[in-house]
């Protein structure tokens, strides 16, 4: 068991041990990179196609069921089908830019893999501040939006990436706000040191971040903010097929566009495993039983979840306005993320009480806390409705 | 309060994902080219040539009257008559369509050159698989192709079909019986001059003469 959890570090050491002496750090990178851009790229594929079947038959239908056996083959077709298209670039665009645009993009979300704990021991780098890198270098994706947007000289375009950004900037604070909570219980920016902090069982139950009243509702909300910082459905504003075409996209085909697209799912995965890691254990086993299986098992188990999830959300809620966006954004999520990080420090100094059930308590207190706050602000930002619409001169 | 409408929605989309797996009804999805449904009676899109009997070719109903040439509007129809004359259902001789193309590239489907034909020769087909490589004479259907037998008809458009046959019929029950008077008015009549003179006697061409509509 333990060979196999270790499997794939024991296999990198093996290899990088038969590579000679002055060429074994390019080893160690390579073996580091090689895997990881492997796992996520078939990880991009498979989503996609899981995604089309599922969307399909949510709302009844088949979804792609031609190519290959019941379809699977469809993101080969699909791949080969984008490398293969002529790839247009307009007259009046920014060629250098228009260029770059979508390696800015797919370079950070690679960059955001490197500081996640796969398994144990199965974290690219381990930096003391990895949880700042991560969301410093996943912001840099803005400007890869804007580089696209501003590039390809075209309305659509240009509005795609302004609400982009917007949506960005607007969502960014939200989502680093529910993961403050986390450091502040953990007292650490490292992602191992975090899921480490989460790997205790009590009563054969995990103590997992999720399962603490600021912890599930920090959980929901960075899903959510996460949703909008990947532009994942219902968050998918900057690309609206229906008000502008293609957003930012509008101008790319072919291969550029095919890392764009892969850009863009490569920010959800990243987002997706960063929620595992701060709120449901990482690699941890959910009982305390199974904590003898591979533990990059269970970190790909939760990751297909939290995936499926989103895909399900995807097929469930329509599309916000801009004003809607903006409103959620400031006005509901970054107020709850406040009153989330007030209960993880109530969380945290409450942790000496000593009363018999004094567990309880905590629970009753926090979650009241958070949840009274929900409803508070649903119901004020709900009465803050348009006024009833007057038709001046229809009299 | 906020959020059950959500929660809500998810359920509902829970529902469809779950039962489209184990509940068939639900996927409305014909799968094309295996799976077809039955056109409507009353659907169609290109005109064909019905014939009686079993030779497609001697047994068209057309007789070349070039109604359908003249009434076509995009003018589709190209018809070429023949020298010679051969009977129709009711024995009686008449001319037949020496060639017969539609160009079903230009073709409108609009069914007028069906309205005007007297013979009730011409009749709107269902076939739509019609894609072919080549624009030009894939798309230019002959006589041969466009000769579809009178039992197709019944199956594609069974209550049309069905009116035709009897009223074809009842003409042709019509000119046997007129044919059978107008013999037995002949044989009177040669009896007649036999005996004497009539002059009131009809001509004998007059008794064949057309009785359709």
């Amino acid at each position: 068991m333990e060979t196999l959890d270790q499997i794939f570090v024991l296999a990198k050491h093996w290899l990088v041990a038969r590579v000679p002496e002055p060429l074994a750090w390019l080893a160690t990178i390579l073996l580091s990179i090689g895997p990881l851009i492997t796992v996520f790229a078939s990880c991009f594929a498979i989503t996609t196609i899981v995604e089309r079947k599922a969307l399909g038959r949510i709302q009844n239908r088949f979804g792609p069921n031609r190519v290959g056996p019941f379809g699977l083959l469809q993101p080969l077709a699909d791949g080969l089908k984008m490398l293969i298209k002529e790839d247009l670039v307009p007259a009046q665009a920014d060629k250098v830019v228009h260029l770059l645009a979508p390696f800015a993009l797919v370079v950070p979300a690679w960059l955001t893999f490197s500081v996640l704990p796969f398994g144990r021991n199965m974290t690219v780098i381990d930096l003391d501040a990895g949880l700042l890198f991560f969301f410093a270098v996943g912001a840099s994706s803005e400007l890869a939006v804007f580089m696209a947007g501003w590039s390809s000289r075209n309305k659509y375009a240009l509005m795609g990436a302004m609400r982009g950004i917007a949506q960005m900037i607007s969502y960014e604070v939200p989502l680093v706000l529910s993961t403050v909570a986390v450091v502040m219980s953990v007292g650490s920016l490292s992602l191992p040191s975090i899921v480490e902090a989460q790997s205790a069982y009590v009563f054969g139950m995990p103590t997992w971040h999720v399962f603490t009243p600021w912890g599930l509702s920090g959980f929901i909300l960075f899903l959510i903010a996460g949703a909008a910082e990947a532009n994942r459905a219902p968050f998918d504003l900057p690309e609206a097929e229906s008000e502008i075409i293609a957003g930012y996209l509008t101008e790319y085909s072919g291969f550029k566009y095919a890392l764009f697209f892969m850009g863009e799912y490569l920010g959800l995965f990243a987002i997706t495993g960063m929620g595992i890691t701060l709120f449901l254990g990482g690699w941890t086993a959910p009982v305390s039983f199974l904590a003898t299986t591979p533990s990059w098992f269970w970190f790909f188990a939760k990751f297909g979840a939290i995936i499926a999830l989103f895909i399900w959300v995807r097929g469930t809620v329509p599309r916000l306005r801009m004003d809607q966006l903006m409103k959620f954004a400031w006005k509901f999520l970054v107020p709850l993320t406040l009153v989330n990080l007030v209960v993880a420090a109530f969380w945290h100094f409450s942790g000496t009480w000593q009363f018999p059930g004094a567990i309880f308590a905590r629970w009753l207190l926090g979650a009241g806390f958070i949840g009274g706050a929900y409803v508070t602000l649903g119901r004020a930002l709900h009465t803050n409705q348009f006024p009833p619409r007057v038709y001046a001169y229809a009299e | 309060m906020l959020g059950t409408g959500l929660i809500q929605g998810l359920m509902e989309t829970a529902k469809n994902f779950v039962g489209s797996y184990h509940d068939e009804a639900r996927l409305v999805t014909v799968q094309y080219p295996e799976e077809k449904i039955p056109a409507k009676e009353n659907s169609r899109n290109f005109p064909f040539l019905v014939y009686d009997g079993e030779d497609p070719q001697a047994g068209l109903r057309c007789v070349a009257c070039q109604i359908c040439e003249k009434e076509c509007p995009p003018k589709c129809i190209y018809i070429v008559k023949s020298k010679d004359k051969k009977p129709d259902y009711t024995g009686k001789a008449q001319l037949y369509p020496a060639t017969f193309d539609i160009d079903v590239s230009v073709c409108m489907s609009c069914q007028i050159c069906v309205e005007v034909c007297p013979f009730d020769a011409i009749k709107m087909d269902q076939v739509f698989e019609l894609s072919t490589s080549d624009r030009f004479a894939t798309l230019l259907l002959k006589k041969t192709t466009l000769a579809k037998p009178n039992a197709y008809f019944h199956q594609i458009h069974p209550t049309d079909a069905a009116e035709i046959d009897g009223r074809l019929a009842e003409e042709k029950r019509k000119a046997e019986e007129k044919a059978k008077a107008a013999a037995a008015a002949k044989a009177a009549a040669a009896a007649a001059a036999t005996t004497g003179t009539d002059p009131k006697a009809p001509p004998v061409g007059g008794a064949a003469k057309s009785p359709t509509n």
